[in-house]
């Protein structure tokens, strides 16, 4: 009986903790999507305000009229060409690998898999220097033909390890007997990878997927670095141009929180969906 | 005999071509984009190097590493500009990880535990602390630089509220620091909750109910059954957090842009919030003057300390296995 209101009393001293704190962590963004709705005047009279006093749209209309200075709809463009294409050949060529590593069997499979995991303790930022010397020696910062930039975005991160990693520990554990029957029956190793293991592995596909995906649209420090060379800003990915956005000399804080709210919205959006799905691929991050 | 031997041989190698094609794309990427530039960032930092005719690049065997460590001497005097930008952002990312490392560890340990408890809405609460993780920085970061913009942001509006003073959040020490740590434990600790929320649940419960039949608190009973329970859990995002933090860019780019000083950067003196990932960055290979020899140098002495972190874990990992 006692451990009952016990249970009970915890339950709500947790809850009003938990309440507490999530209303700090969603306060930044209400915050900020409420400023992106007020006039300049009711920014700097009425800070602390979520709701604006006086409603309105010209922040966004500013940012979508104005395609010279930043022309947003193809920053979009460039962030969705360069995040689907890296995602849709690093999932073809991750789970290629993936099934070669996880399901089929011969000498030395482990080893080689066990060193390209152990490839991963190697800070990235050693590759820095290099690759950027070596998109730029490729010809694909060029100013004259920027949109060679995006090969410098989507593909050198086709050798990640992370989500090859996730792919191989669920092909793995398909069972072995599914796959020698479909051989029986006739099937070759392509045969085998297409209508047996891509069909089971939807699930960490999806979440492999989503980390490449996620990678890809988010990404900062790479792309700025690369845009840095070629200064097209026609080709630059979202982030770059929010960033660049954010440190020009007419800095406008209400239309570059309006470009920061537009851009979190198709993330959101997914994030909605699929939640579940992402914590808990980030859950299994840690059982090792 | 002889007959079979060489079928089964015919067997190996089909079955080894079929292996290697299934490898060949992701390996091929791996190899170019991986591989090769590991040595070619080490054969670059023994070069004053040139980008664009790389036939004009020059060797200088170790002056890249000297410059970096110690400072270069030429013609009797010593060249300390470097040196002391190197070990400036050093010195400011040290200062990050020891001061980020432990709040990014206990606060998502603290959320955890309360998340675990399963009061009302804890889904959602999960949910809510996650969401920052999926925000990419150059949003994050333009949303708190506003926050805490000393005249018209949102922090100093509410200490306004309580009669407190305006800081200069961005523009001066330590407060500068404190806004980008604010800011990375509201965009990062997501992660780390959900990875020590799911070994909270792999804890036996009937663990918890034994200790509460025989008197003791919750906070007792966490201390005392649930961390030790989870302590590799606990390893693995203070590693993991331990290296994302000497990797930090994005923050002090967006938020400070490395000052506060007048120029805003390791160059003029006082050190800002310029870390070393930066100052590779914005001052070697962006600026009007790249120094990719220099650039890589550095980022290989600096790569070498977070790989001696990345070492002793996965020394500690060995060491768990064999228990």
């Amino acid at each position: 009986m006692a451990l009952k209101t016990h249970i009970k009393r915890r339950k709500n001293i947790a809850f009003v903790i938990l309440l507490i704190l999530s209303i700090i962590w969603v306060l930044p963004l209400l915050w900020a999507l409420g400023t992106s709705f007020k006039s300049n005047i009711d920014m700097t009279t009425n800070i602390i305000t979520i709701i604006p006093r006086d409603f309105t749209f010209d922040n966004y209309k500013a940012l979508f009229s104005n395609n010279a200075s930043y022309p947003i709809f193809k920053w979009l463009r460039n962030s969705a060409i360069v995040s689907i294409t890296h995602t849709l050949l690093y999932l073809l060529f991750a789970t290629m690998a993936a099934y070669a590593f996880g399901v089929m069997r011969w000498k030395g499979r482990n080893l080689v898999f066990g060193l390209l995991l152990a490839t991963m303790t190697i800070p990235s930022v050693i590759n820095l220097t290099p690759l950027f010397t070596m998109v730029i020696q490729f010809g694909w910062l060029d100013s004259e033909a920027a949109w060679k930039s995006l090969f410098a975005l989507i593909l050198p991160g086709l050798g990640g390890v992370f989500g090859l990693f996730i792919l191989r520990q669920f092909f793995a554990n398909i069972p072995y007997d599914l796959i020698e029957s479909a051989q029986i029956e006739g099937l070759g190793h392509f045969g085998v990878y297409r209508k047996i293991v891509l069909p089971l592995g939807k699930s960490a596909i999806m979440v492999a997927g989503l980390f490449a995906f996620m990678g890809s649209w988010n990404d900062y420090l790479w792309p700025t670095l690369t845009a840095a060379v070629h200064f097209d800003q026609n080709w630059y990915t979202l982030q770059t141009g929010l960033a660049t956005m954010q440190s020009s000399s007419n800095y406008d804080p209400g239309l570059v929180i309006a470009a920061a709210i537009v851009s979190i919205l198709p993330v959101l959006v997914v994030y909605m969906f699929v939640q579940d799905k992402i914590i808990e691929g980030v859950s299994h991050t840690g059982i090792k | 005999m002889k007959e079979k031997r060489k079928h089964r041989l015919k067997e190996h190698s089909k079955r080894y071509l079929t292996v290697a094609l299934f490898l060949l794309p992701y390996l091929a990427f791996f190899t170019v984009f991986f591989i090769y530039p590991l040595f070619f960032g080490i054969y670059i930092s023994f070069f004053r190097y040139n980008v664009f005719e790389p036939s004009k690049s020059v060797f200088v065997g170790f002056d890249n590493y000297k410059t970096a460590i110690t400072g270069l001497t030429v013609g009797g005097t010593n060249i300390t500009l470097y040196r002391n930008m190197f070990w400036g952002a050093l010195k400011n990312t040290l200062l990050f990880v020891g001061v980020s490392v432990p709040l990014l560890v206990i606060i998502p340990i603290f959320i955890a535990i309360l998340i675990d408890i399963q009061p009302r809405f804890y889904k959602v609460f999960r949910v809510i602390f996650f969401l920052p993780t999926i925000l990419s920085i150059s949003a994050v970061g333009i949303i708190f630089k506003w926050q805490f913009d000393t005249q018209y942001g949102f922090i100093n509006g509410i200490l306004g509220l309580f009669g407190g003073k305006q800081i200069a959040w961005l523009n001066s020490q330590p407060y500068a620091w404190i806004a980008i740590v604010a800011t990375t434990i509201w965009w990062t600790i997501g992660t780390n909750t959900v990875i020590i929320g799911a070994g909270l649940k792999e804890v036996d419960r009937q663990m918890y109910e034994a200790a509460e039949i025989d008197g003791a608190s919750y906070p007792r009973i966490v201390w005392s059954v649930a961390l030790p329970a989870i302590r590799n859990q606990i390893f693995i995002i203070v590693f993991t957090t331990i290296i994302a933090s000497f990797n930090i860019y994005g923050q002090p780019d967006i938020l400070t842009g490395g000052g506060p000083t007048a120029s805003g950067t390791v160059l003029a003196g006082t050190p800002g919030t310029t870390t070393v990932v930066m100052m590779v960055i914005r001052g070697l290979l962006q600026g009007v003057n790249r120094l990719p020899g220099l650039a890589a140098a550095m980022a290989l002495i600096f790569g070498f300390f977070i790989l001696m972190v990345s070492l002793i874990q996965a020394g500690y990992n060995k060491y768990r296995e064999k228990r």
